[in-house]
């Protein structure tokens, strides 16, 4: 075999577009179903915009983004409507993303971070912080943090035997999930009656609270995990071989799936120490990305902007849809039991 | 001092802190096509998995070019060192490129993703292994023999001087297995150092141009099959009774069971 051939078939053969920046791989599937997604979270984002109290129409939200004359439209669709619209749009790519990493690590769809106790954690964290401490936004935040993380790290020892397995994993999470919805019950049960109401509010999973002091923050800190994640996504792939293959691929695989598992983690932390615990996004999102892919493993992008579209769904189905207006949390809880029972059934029926 | 690139030195090798092999020295000559043999549980994978860095021994080192292989950078070894490993695992969906794309890791970095080298050796593999044909299809949907040449094609674009493979045949048909060891006499006819563990002493003795004979974690024997198996050996390691004649076809020696009612 010569090397000039093989690379002139290449050229006829190869289904894949490499991205001249960067030179990754992708199929060509994948980039028409992440330009799809794209075109329909800003479709939706626009109508999202114009709808409330104060209709606008698609050209006048444009409009109005773009003024300058200080117009009440501008006031209206930039500083009341945008961030919920916008936190929509990146807390749900990022409960996506934690997803996708932690279906990839476990090898399960059933692995997501809101299943095996890490979204439960952080609310517990908030909890205890909120009944203590009083319920102030970054209080409650960094108790949620520190929730979050304490509790995968809970999980990841006890489930820890030379390296960690996915199945072991998951067993123990719902044990610890369980474990904490008792004591958040319990942290509920003794607060007064006011503090017990904020708490449950924040606990149900809500964005419209969250304003652009408090976005921003979390924006950059989910942008830096977002690279972060890119970066160690070369390795992520490599751990689907099995962990002999990555070791013969010269990966040092306990430090490659420790730093997953850290970015996973804060990915959902900081979401959740902002909105409260949100369920379903990062277990469905993951599944339907790679679903209409068709690509091996979860595609992280796909997954991202499956998780924006979604979440942003859900939080326009929240506002607008339902009779009277309830948190994010409780739409995704309601679709994600569906399709929890769905994806039961569905392995069932496999084995 | 050992010329060879590879060899491990004193090895003790355990899993936790059942002991496998102790103060094992093993030599894999350069260019060679070395086939480990021996019974079942006698070591002879985790003395590949120590050849791999999968196993960091207790005791003793492995070495590469004089050099104990754990104080390389792994991917470092991993550009000289492929495996092909005994099971496997893929990401459902995964097409036969993807994966066999998969093998140019340890050529990557941050900055040095996909260029046109690693497309070249991509190609390079699948060609070699016969599956650039397949290229677009599902492994998933493909047999087993072919499934395995998938495999040995993504150790391949890892373009390594050196190939490890943990028991490359098992659970192929005999035309499949026959035409898997072709390829790899073909590879190593190209230039490639061949490390297998194979269970099939008739394969072994074929195909191998150096053979490790162990029993119990340690080596009985090594040497080229000509030279070294024989019924008494066969008898030593084994436990069985048979008879050595040469095999009409390769030349090499043809151990024939005496079993059952042919039993002296």
């Amino acid at each position: 075999m010569s090397g000039a051939t093989a690379e002139a078939r290449a050229r006829r053969h190869t289904t894949s577009v490499r991205l001249p920046v960067v030179g990754i791989r992708l199929p060509r599937r994948q980039l028409a179903v992440v330009g799809a997604l794209a075109v329909a979270i800003v479709l939706l984002a626009v109508v999202a915009l114009g709808t409330g109290d104060y209709p606008l129409s698609v050209p006048e939200v444009v409009a109005a983004m773009f003024a300058t004359d200080g117009r009440f439209e501008t006031t209206v669709v930039l500083e009341w409507r945008l961030p919920r619209v916008l936190v929509a749009i990146v807390f749900g790519g990022a409960l996506a993303l934690s997803g996708a990493v932690f279906q990839s690590l476990t090898r399960n769809p059933l692995g997501s971070p809101d299943i095996i106790g890490f979204a439960t954690g952080s609310y517990t964290g908030a909890l205890i912080v909120i009944t203590l401490v009083g319920d102030s936004y970054f209080s409650t935040a960094g108790g949620a943090i520190v929730g979050g993380l304490l509790s995968a790290a809970v999980v990841y020892l006890l489930a820890y035997r030379r390296g960690v397995q996915g199945f072991r994993l998951i067993i123990v999470g719902i044990a610890v999930t369980a474990i904490l919805h008792a004591v958040n019950t319990w942290l509920l049960l003794r607060a007064q009656v006011e503090v017990a109401m904020a708490a449950s509010i924040w606990g149900a999973g809500s964005i419209s609270l969250v304003d652009w002091d408090q976005a921003l923050p979390a924006f950059a800190v989910l942008a830096a995990l977002g690279l972060l994640l890119l970066a160690l996504s070369g390795g992520m792939r490599q751990l689907e071989l099995g962990d002999d293959a990555a070791r013969a691929h010269g990966m040092r695989i306990e430090v490659s799936r420790l730093s997953l598992l850290v970015v996973g983690v804060a990915l959902i932390a900081v979401v959740t120490a902002s909105a409260g615990p949100i369920a379903f996004v990062a277990l469905a999102a993951p599944q339907i990305a790679s679903r209409l892919t068709r690509s091996a493993g979860l595609p992280l992008v796909a997954s991202a902007l499956t998780g924006a579209l979604l979440l942003l769904a859900a939080d326009f189905v929240a506002q607008h849809v339902l009779p009277s207006a309830v948190p994010v949390g409780m739409v995704t809880v309601v679709i994600g039991g569906l399709y929890l029972i769905g994806l039961l059934i569905g392995q069932a029926g496999r084995k | 001092m050992s010329t060879s690139r590879l060899h491990a030195d004193g090895v003790t090798l355990a899993y936790d802190k059942r002991v496998i092999s102790r103060d094992l020295s093993a030599e894999i000559p350069d260019d060679s096509f070395t086939v480990i043999v021996g019974p079942n549980a006698c070591g002879k994978s985790t003395l590949l998995r120590a050849f791999s860095r999968l196993l960091k021994p207790d005791a003793g080192s492995v070495l590469l070019d004089g050099k104990a292989i754990d104080r390389y950078r792994p991917k470092e070894v991993a550009r000289t060192i492929g495996l092909l490993p005994q099971t496997s695992v893929s990401p459902e969906g995964i097409t036969v490129a993807d994966l066999v794309a998969r093998g140019r890791y340890p050529h990557q970095n941050l900055i040095r993703q996909w260029t046109s080298t690693d497309e070249a050796a991509l190609w390079a593999a699948m060609e070699a292994t016969n599956v650039e044909s397949l290229s677009t299809r599902l492994l998933d949907e493909l047999s087993g023999g072919q499934r395995q040449r998938v495999w040995v094609a993504m150790a391949l674009a890892q373009e390594t001087p050196i190939l490890l493979l943990d028991e490359p045949t098992t659970y192929l048909d005999i035309a499949h297995q026959i035409d898997l060891l072709d390829l790899f006499a073909n590879l190593h006819r190209a230039g490639n150092t061949i490390v297998a563990v194979l269970h099939d002493l008739n394969h072994a003795a074929r195909y191998a141009s150096h053979l490790i004979v162990m029993k119990d974690g340690a080596i009985v024997t090594t040497g080229a099959p000509n030279d070294i198996v024989t019924a008494e050996l066969v008898e030593e390691v084994f436990g069985l009774s048979c008879l050595v004649i040469d095999d009409p076809v390769s030349h090499t020696p043809l151990v024939v069971p005496r079993g059952g009612q042919w039993q002296d």
